[in-house]
Parts: structure tokens; C-alpha cells; sequence
């Protein structure tokens, strides 16, 4: 059975002003499974995670040529709601970065910015998303505290909770354990294979064990465009292209 | 050997900054001192009650009075009536510089800004005499101009400038990643700077807004120009009031010293030191309390 495809991109270019960061990206990514995204630094991986939820709007000379088809919708189509899209697609970042505010109100921040008022839905909905993000236990008599409290690995527990608040259908993770310890970092990893039952999740990762370790599809980028894409146990093992053998068995990189 | 070297290396400077230091701190107590050896004999001349409640302020009057709640409620609703009017707009100001208008506009607004913060109060004071007040003595058929609503209108362009370009800073240090998480959680920019940016600013706003007031208790020149000078208890934006500071600036020259105005003055002077000081120990109270929110 192959599984249904949640985001297809068709000959999909970005441009920042004259410098083109990524070159005729064709990629599926297919639903509830972990799609890990590879490749050196400046590779333009991290750039295609934002094109999926339109974050590179925000830079005035990013311009997007192409289709991204979001369950066949062209998300860069006229007349796309951007706001719904960003509900439909989440993002965990590379630096935990909860807000100044308390543990509760972190999560509960986008449910109510989509117009949630009722106390009662809130708190399951809080519960909810911690539970979903295994961190519940840790916090459940402190969710008054100040979420700048906890520490690193916990906050970014606390910002996947915030982000699947809203009930994403995909979810985008740019690095998500870069700024973590080893321990952390497994906690981290841990929940990844949990929310690929219910999430698209797509993933970018500096570090190919954890691509190896998590993921069930990988593209690997070079230069802002894919080498090579397929799924996670053959790429490793046995790579087609040349520059994948030799990024993967850390020729460079 | 070479540790012992670096040591003695490192004690000069440091004794210098040491003794910069110390006697930055013994002037600043030295001039407590002073204020209050100065001041308490007021006491002596007059009571406690009578100063703080009394509704006169005849000092060369025989026998003379020294009420200073018009005084002081002069400066009370100077400065609330400056904040009132200039604080609203300081704020707003700093949102469309911070979040609203684009970068290239913003490059403009801010230094012109910071030296419209430089601009000497006796300029703006000068403007209130000539300009303002007779405009406002025609407009609402008054007998002067020079008023509470004066000073206040000057005072609170005075301190728009300052207000605002503090606020704008605290405002834009608002990491990037915490607008990011919003937008990226289906927030539009209005949503994210009224829910996130505001909130995440609030503690540096409430110091700008507190320097702004601070300046407004302590500003001489404009309330010296521009309020009217009668030492009255305002009953509308339009009576004349007599700060504590311009009082101070204006009799202090005509007072012999060691005299009983004298004295009444320099405890004027103690007032709005206290008020300074109570509204600065607010300001650290308030950052005390939102520091555990941020770190």
C-alpha cells in the first residue's frame, strides 16, 4: 500500500532578489510518516521547510516560482489564506523560543487566537497538547510557572505542545534538537515517532544518525537543490547517487 | 611569579575605579545631606501639617504661609495631565516605528526623534508664551493663557520624543523568534504585537513611560513659562498652577538665606526628591517582578 502523499512540490524555485536558493525541488512527502530533510549548512533545506508554511513571506526579496501542493491545493495559489494555512501547517524551531508568559498560556496562545474563549475546552485542549508532547507529567502541577523556567529540552516539549494547540495536520521541524543536550534530544526524538501517527511530520537535521534514527523518507539537498530522495533505509544503505555515498559516509559536510 | 605580576598590574586601575566610584557616591550623599540639613529646619518655623496641608502660599507675606498643596498640587496635575496627553501618543508612536512602517521610513523617524528629545525647554516654554497662550485665551475667551493646559500640552512635547524612542527600543529587542512562533501559530502582525510583542515589551515600556514622567515632575522651565505661576489648587485644565520646581526656581534668588522661606523651599526640593525617588522604587519593584517571567 503507498501511503497518501500530504505535500507535492512541482518544479518549485525561491529566489531571494537575484541569488536562487533552491533550484527545481520535486519532492513528495507523504502523510503520518517523518519525511527528514539533510544536508550541509547553506544547502537551502531550512529555506524549503519555511516555503511549506509561506514563513519566507516575510522576507520582502523572497520570491517563490512553482507549485507546493498542499493536499492538491497550491499553497502559493491566488486567493490562499495564509493564516489558515500556517493553522493547517505548524513549525517547531531551532531555538526553543516559548513566550514570556506562563506554561499555560504558552499552549493555550493559539486556540484562543482562533477565537477559543470557553475555560473548559481550553484546559482539555492544554492537557491535551501537553500529554501529546510528553510533557504533562513533568509540568502538570506548574503550568502557572513562567515557561522560561523550565529547562531547554522541556521548553521545546512545550513549544511542539503550543504547535499542535491549533490541530496542525503537518508539522514542520527545523532543527529541533540543535540547541539540546544528548539526553534531551532523545526525549525529543522519542516523541517525533509518537506524532507521526497523527501529524505529517517533515523535519530538517544537521545529524544523519537522527535522520537514520526517526525518519521514514529522506531528501538529501546540496547547493538548494535534491540530490537524491527515497526512503530513510535504503538512502543510508545503499545511496544511487555518488554525492549522497560520500555525504552520508562523511566524505564532507 | 608571572600571576603575582598580572596581580599588581591589575591593582592600580582597579583602586582608581574604586575611588571614582566612592566619591561619585559620597557626592550624591553629600547632597542628601545637604537637602535635609536645609530642609528640616522648616519644621522648626512651621509644622508638618500646616506645610503638607496648608491651601496658602503667601511666604513674604507678614505673617506669611507656607501651604505647599497648591504647590505640590500643582505639580501633581501637571504631571498627570503631561502624561495623559503625551503618553498615549508616545506609545503609538513607538508601535508604528517598531512594527508598522517600513524600515526605510524608520531610519528617518528615529534620529529625528532622539534630537527632537534634546530640544531645550526654554524654546518650548518661549512657544508657549507666544503662541499657545494667546491662542488659547482667544479660543476659549480666558483671562491668560498661560495654564495648567499649557504647561501641560509643551511639557507633554517634551517628553513624546523620549518616551516614545525608549518605548520603540524595547519594543524592537523583542526577539524575532518569539514573532516568528506567533505568525507561524496563524497569527496576523496585529495579533502578534498586541498578544506578543506588547506583553514581551512591557517591562521597558513602563520604565520609558516612568523617565517620562519623572522628566515631567522634574521640568523647571516650561511650568516657569508656560503655567500661569498662581499658586492656586486647580479646579479645571484652565486655572494657573505654580509647580514646586518653578517655585523654587523663582524665589529661591529673592530669599535670604537661613530664613524661614528659605528653609520651606529647600523642603520643596525634598518633596519632589521623594516623589522621584518613590516612583523610581516602583519602576525597580515592577522589573523585579517581570524579571522572573523572562529568564
Amino acid at each position: 500500500m503507498t501511503p497518501k502523499i500530504k505535500i507535492q512540490t512541482t518544479a518549485m524555485d525561491l529566489w531571494y532578489d537575484q541569488f536562487q536558493a533552491l533550484k527545481a525541488i520535486d519532492i513528495a512527502i507523504p502523510e503520518r510518516a517523518v519525511t527528514a530533510f539533510i544536508g550541509p549548512s547553506g544547502c537551502g533545506k531550512s529555506s524549503f521547510l519555511r516555503c511549506l508554511n509561506r514563513m519566507n513571506d516575510f522576507i520582502p526579496a523572497a520570491r517563490v516560482d512553482g507549485q507546493v501542493l498542499l493536499d492538491g491545493r497550491n499553497i502559493y495559489g491566488a486567493g490562499e489564506d495564509v493564516i489558515a494555512l500556517r493553522r493547517q501547517v505548524g513549525m517547531v524551531f531551532q531555538r526553543p523560543n516559548p513566550f514570556p508568559a506562563s506554561i499555560w498560556d504558552n499552549v493555550a496562545y493559539g486556540p484562543r487566537l482562533h477565537g477559543i474563549t470557553n475555560r473548559r475546552t481550553l484546559e482539555g485542549i492544554v492537557e491535551g497538547s501537553l500529554r501529546g508532547a510528553a510533557l504533562w507529567d513533568e509540568v502538570k502541577d506548574k503550568l502557572r510557572s513562567p515557561a522560561l523556567s523550565l529547562s531547554g529540552g522541556q521548553q521545546q516539549r512545550l513549544c511542539i505542545a503550543r504547535a499542535i494547540a491549533v490541530e496542525p495536520e503537518v508539522l514542520l521541524m527545523d532543527e529541533p534538537t540543535s540547541a539540546l543536550d544528548p539526553m534531551a534530544t532523545a526525549r525529543i526524538e522519542e516523541l517525533v515517532r509518537i506524532l507521526k501517527e497523527h501529524f505529517t511530520v517533515a523535519i530538517v537535521t544537521h545529524n544523519m544518525q537522527q535522520a537514520a534514527r526517526i525518519s521514514d523518507e529522506t531528501a538529501f539537498f546540496l547547493n538548494g537543490e535534491i540530490v537524491e530522495t527515497g526512503p530513510t533505509q535504503r538512502l543510508f544503505t545503499s545511496p544511487r547517487d555518488g554525492r549522497t555515498e560520500d555525504y552520508i559516509t562523511g566524505r564532507f559536510g | 611569579m608571572k600571576d603575582q605580576s598580572a596581580l599588581k598590574a591589575d591593582r592600580l586601575p582597579r583602586a582608581l575605579i574604586a575611588a571614582v566610584a566612592t566619591s561619585g557616591l559620597a557626592i550624591m550623599l553629600f547632597i542628601l545631606f545637604f537637602l535635609l540639613k536645609e530642609s528640616l529646619p522648616a519644621l522648626r518655623e512651621t509644622t508638618l501639617g500646616e506645610l503638607m496641608t496648608g491651601a496658602f502660599w503667601y511666604p513674604t507675606a507678614e505673617p506669611a504661609e507656607f501651604g505647599l498643596l497648591p504647590l505640590l498640587m500643582g505639580s501633581v496635575s501637571v504631571t498627570l495631565l503631561t502624561s495623559a496627553l503625551a503618553l498615549p501618543f508616545s506609545l503609538g508612536l513607538a508601535v508604528f516605528l517598531a512594527e508598522v512602517c517600513p524600515s526605510a521610513l524608520r531610519e528617518i523617524f528615529k534620529p529625528l526623534l532622539e534630537i527632537l528629545g534634546f530640544f531645550p525647554s526654554v524654546v518650548l516654554g518661549f512657544l508657549g508664551m507666544v503662541v499657545l497662550a494667546p491662542w488659547l485665551q482667544e479660543r476659549f475667551s480666558l483671562l491668560t493663557g498661560l495654564n495648567l493646559l499649557n504647561a501641560s500640552l509643551l511639557m507633554g512635547i517634551m517628553i513624546l520624543p523620549i518616551v516614545a524612542s525608549l518605548a520603540e527600543d524595547a519594543l524592537s529587542s523583542v526577539p524575532r523568534d518569539l514573532r516568528d512562533a506567533s505568525y507561524a501559530l496563524g497569527a496576523t502582525g496585529f495579533e502578534t504585537t498586541w498578544r506578543v510583542v506588547l506583553p514581551a515589551a512591557l517591562p521597558g515600556i513602563l520604565q520609558a513611560c516612568l523617565l517620562g514622567v519623572m522628566r515631567a515632575i522634574g521640568e523647571t522651565m516650561v511650568v516657569l513659562m508656560a503655567s500661569g505661576g498662581a499658586a492656586l489648587i486647580p479646579r479645571s485644565v484652565m486655572d494657573p498652577v505654580r509647580p514646586l520646581t518653578s517655585t523654587i526656581a523663582a524665589e529661591m534668588g529673592e530669599t535670604p538665606i537661613g530664613s524661614a522661606h528659605y528653609h520651606v523651599l529647600f523642603f520643596a526640593g525634598l518633596l519632589l526628591l521623594i516623589m522621584t525617588l518613590s516612583i523610581n522604587v516602583g519602576a525597580l519593584w515592577i522589573e523585579r517582578r517581570g524579571r522572573k517571567w523572562r529568564t
